[in-house]
């Protein structure tokens, strides 16, 4: 039996209940060098919003190292590794949860010593706010340059600074506006879009989570209020639907269903899709989950997706909306922070992994490497770990790409070595790069290169297109050739059409022997060949050769020419000795 | 009718009449819970996806429970393509092990029992030998035994990083030399949510999908999913012993230590693990709200009554490192 009391308890816990199942979820970084208080802030916003335990505290009460001058060290709260007490500093990112009843929080607690980049990079990676430390007596450091430069080139558009140590400042409003000022100056450098500034003292707590009164000439939010209130709205500005396939889910012959997390996007059942790398085109049949058929879904939620037709799709392909399509490219161009002690190298072959596709990439060029301190751009031919550099890179295959600023799951990659496995760069794509531009080089450095000539192997000429050598025959088809030579294009392949007509006999077969050298795919559309001058290009080609007019088994319908030219391209795919070796073990 | 902008959470079979509002589909944001739940299958597909033999820890708790029903959405409508693993010390209460051998193979899944059978004729047992090293023999090395015997080079494990100081660095693939052992200083960095899983022979990776859930999380979820747990976590009259400060329940006469006598008291399990070294706590508790409500006021951590982890400053820390989850 439940009295009346209890009830209205009851009922109270309900909206509790009910509140705390719709919550949102804000997660933020926070940098700040080795004295700034940052570990105090953490401690104090875990401790005063009550999500450190009694037991928790206590260990920390008891423990025989105290660094602050309270008489709680609530950094130790978060040192979480015997190293990092017994050296006194932080070494690793730490994640922290705490709640109020307006939000969820997720606390990446990044380490801010010069030499740990890598991990306010890591910090930065997945938040969607940074709170940076400033030092009240001390003014903008190099470091805040740093920190404000890093969470603005991980994508982070919403930063509050917490202007810390104003008991020692004396709590003097013209201290804090000095500081604002200076820091409003770098923000709008950077192209921070929201900044708020918030007076605190960590150590004595006020403007963190409670309003302090020894500031009345401030205004604003405590810190707390701000994480508690700052709108958040998506912060990708990319619309276009974009689905990375991860796994392809088929328990038995009538269901066949591509499970995956939307990076981008909305979709319905009935919408258009176009598959990447083929080109084909679909459409949604239906959202598939645990929880029944959904009529939408949008970008972050996972799911599974049936399509209308039959299409042959695996892991690291994508399924995109027809309206704006990512890039498709092996070249681009990204901002890359190297976080291994071993040295980015120009033309060393790395793996990337970008979605869920994972294949060979190579730095071709470094445009330049950024002096975080100073944020100045300066020349190098390698980055050591903790820097920064802007890249030219070049993938085995295409990847299905969006910028970083438009989209982080479209335009964020890692690149790992493969003989240590280790995870040695975290990379940001800024945009395609056109062949051309990237094959300059300065004249100098081609001077300086001396040595013997290597000649250049075929083999290596078609290592770097990705594939080998073909022609396609279409003759007086070149409306169809055209359409494949941009389609081909645009997936990565180095292709050229031949549509003159004068190009007969032995005139023909020079040409496309010249191309063959080159590794090019060859789109022929002119005048009809001959039986003979067909069998001698097959031979020249190893029998990578294909005629979509010539051969009677191949239909005149078009959508299903082009399905069989892009099966012959994808058959032309080149694959070295150690992918073929690696593919096996697989 | 399901209201297009929302999604109903299917109806429990145990309290029927009863659906719940798992959020609306915010076309722009999730809610926290929807956030977790779809980091957490994003994380589960891509071990599945990515290793060629991926295991799961089954612990019979309630994180395993929640990991269970993420990996059943992961993967729906198919069955869950690896096998669970659950590490029997043999020291586990009776109401786990009738669980363990009925839930998993209602809802269709595959399970694997590995009991470090050698040590256990020798003799081992938490009284004579202690908690750490009873727990290096009967947990650690069994485990290590039972993904070496599997060749499994993934282990999916239900930790969270709010659970202890050491956990609050690790990673979601937290890699392991070839002696299953975790190097704190070694670990791949981490960035969005793109995984690195290259490894060599021997080498493994253990895949953490809860790692950003927190306790409460875990519970608004199993209360928003109804998911079936363990008895022992709801309250009602045990058989008890006070023993060092932890309150004991008692099953069996033998576990009784000579001069002690057993009294009855309301009470339940806060985290599950085995009898000898897992305490209960006082409560009235006995649905998934009220525990909820009970959390919420609590201010003490949920591995408080844990006995191995407070054998000595950092011991989760020294435990992790030879290869315990």
């Amino acid at each position: 039996m439940i009295s009346s009391a209890q009830n209205t308890a009851y009922e109270g816990f309900s909206a509790f209940l009910e509140r705390n199942m719709n919550t949102d979820l804000l997660r933020f970084t926070t940098a700040g060098s080795v004295d700034d208080g940052k570990s105090t802030l953490i401690g104090r916003l875990l401790h005063d919003s009550k999500a450190v335990y009694e037991d928790q505290l206590a260990s920390v009460k008891k423990s025989r190292i105290n660094r602050s001058t309270g008489p709680v060290d609530f950094s130790l709260l978060t040192d979480g590794l015997r190293a990092e007490r017994e050296q006194g500093i932080t070494i690793d990112v730490a994640y922290r949860y705490f709640a109020t009843p307006r939000r969820k929080f997720i606390i990446a607690d990044a380490p801010g010593h010069e030499q740990y980049t890598r991990n306010m990079a890591t910090g930065a990676s997945t938040a969607d706010l940074a709170v940076i430390l400033i030092d009240g007596t001390k003014g903008l450091l190099p470091q805040t340059r740093r920190h404000a430069f890093i969470a603005s080139l991980l994508g982070i558009s919403n930063v509050l600074a917490a202007v810390n140590k104003m008991d020692l400042a004396e709590y003097r409003e013209d201290a804090f506006h000095k500081l604002q000022d200076d820091f409003l100056a770098l923000a709008a450098q950077l192209g921070i879009a929201s900044v708020q500034c918030v007076p605190i003292s960590a150590l004595e707590g006020d403007n963190v989570v409670d309003r302090s009164r020894r500031m009345p000439w401030y205004h604003g939010p405590t810190l707390l209020e701000h994480l508690e209130t700052v709108p958040l709205p998506e912060r990708d500005s990319l619309q276009s639907f974009r689905f990375p396939v991860q796994t392809v889910i088929r328990p038995d012959a009538t269901f066949r269903g591509f499970a995956g997390r939307i990076a981008s996007g909305a979709i319905h059942p009935g919408d258009p899709l176009v598959a990447l790398p083929s080109g084909r085109r679909t459409r949604v049949r239906s959202i598939v989950t645990y929880d029944g058929e959904l009529p939408q879904a949008s970008s972050s939620m996972s799911v599974t997706l049936q399509l209308d037709e039959e299409i042959d799709l695996s892991r690291g392909d994508m399924l995109v909306s027809p309206g704006r399509l990512p890039k498709v490219s092996r070249k681009f161009h990204a901002s890359v922070v190297w976080l291994h002690g071993t040295p980015l190298e120009l033309g060393r072959t790395y793996l990337v992994k970008h979605t869920a596709r994972q294949t060979k990439i190579r730095a071709l060029r470094i445009r330049h490497r950024v002096n975080v301190n100073t944020l100045a751009e300066e020349p190098a031919t390698r980055l050591e770990m903790n820097e920064i550099g802007s890249v030219d890179f070049e993938t085995h295959v295409p990847l299905f790409f969006d910028p970083y600023s438009s989209n982080r799951t479209m335009g964020s990659f890692i690149l790992i070595d493969s003989a240590t496995n280790a995870t040695v760069g975290a990379g940001m794509i800024q945009e395609s790069v056109a062949a051309v531009q990237l094959a300059e080089e300065p004249e100098n450095e081609f001077a300086a290169s001396g040595g013997p000539a290597i000649p250049v192997a075929p083999g290596e000429r078609y290592a770097r297109h990705g594939h080998f050598p073909g022609v396609v025959l279409l003759e007086g088809r070149s409306a169809l050739a055209e359409r494949l030579e941009r389609f081909l294009f645009d997936v990565g392949l180095e292709v050229l059409h031949l549509s003159r007509s004068e190009f007969f006999g032995d005139a023909f077969v020079e040409t496309v022997r010249v191309a063959r050298a080159a590794g090019v795919i060859v789109l022929y559309s002119g005048g009809a060949l001959s039986r003979e001058t067909k069998d001698r290009i097959a031979l020249e080609f190893d029998n990578r050769f294909l005629d979509v007019a010539g051969a009677p088994e191949l239909p005149f319908d078009e959508e299903q020419a082009v399905r069989h030219v892009q099966a012959f391209a994808r058959s032309l795919r080149f694959v070295d000795e150690q992918s073929r070796i690696q593919q096996k073990v697989n | 009718m399901t209201n297009a902008s929302e999604v109903l959470v299917r109806q429990s079979e145990l309290e029927p009449g009863r659906a719940i509002k798992m959020g609306t589909f915010a076309p722009r944001r999730l809610n926290h819970l929807r956030a977790l739940e779809s980091e957490s299958i994003h994380i589960l597909r891509e071990a599945a996806a990515e290793f060629a033999r991926p295991v799961m820890l089954y612990s019979i708790g309630k994180d395993s429970s929640v990991m269970l029903r993420l990996a059943q959405k992961a993967f729906f409508p198919g069955r869950i393509p690896f096998p669970l693993l659950h590490v029997d010390t043999s020291y586990k209460f009776p109401e786990m092990i009738e669980f363990r051998d009925s839930y998993p193979r209602q809802i269709g899944a595959e399970l694997i029992v590995h009991k470090n059978q050698e040590a256990l004729d020798a003799g081992a047992n938490p009284y004579s030998l202690g908690t750490q090293k009873c727990c290096g023999l009967l947990k650690t090395k069994s485990l290590l035994d039972a993904l070496a015997e599997g060749a499994f080079d993934a282990a999916f494990g239900g930790a969270r990083r709010d659970e202890e100081k050491s956990r609050a660095k690790e990673r979601i693939y937290s890699f392991r030399d070839s002696l299953g052992q975790w190097n704190p200083k070694n670990q791949r960095p981490e960035l969005w949510n793109i995984f690195n899983s290259r490894l060599d022979r021997g080498e493994s990776i253990r895949v953490f999908p809860l790692s950003n859930w927190t306790e409460l999380d875990v519970w608004l979820y199993i209360h928003a999913e109804q998911i079936p747990i363990v008895p022992l976590y709801f309250a009602r009259e045990r058989d008890v012993v006070f023993r060092n400060g932890s309150i004991v329940v008692i099953d069996s006469p033998a576990q009784l230590l000579p001069g002690e006598k057993t009294q009855r008291l309301k009470c339940r399990m806060r985290s599950l693990g085995c009898v000898p070294c897992t305490g209960a706590i006082r409560s009235d508790a006995d649905t998934v709200p009220q525990i909820i409500a009970e959390m919420v006021s609590f201010r003490r951590s949920e591995r408080e009554n844990r006995a191995i982890d407070h054998d000595e400053e950092g011991s989760m820390e020294l435990k992790k490192r030879e290869g315990y989850f």
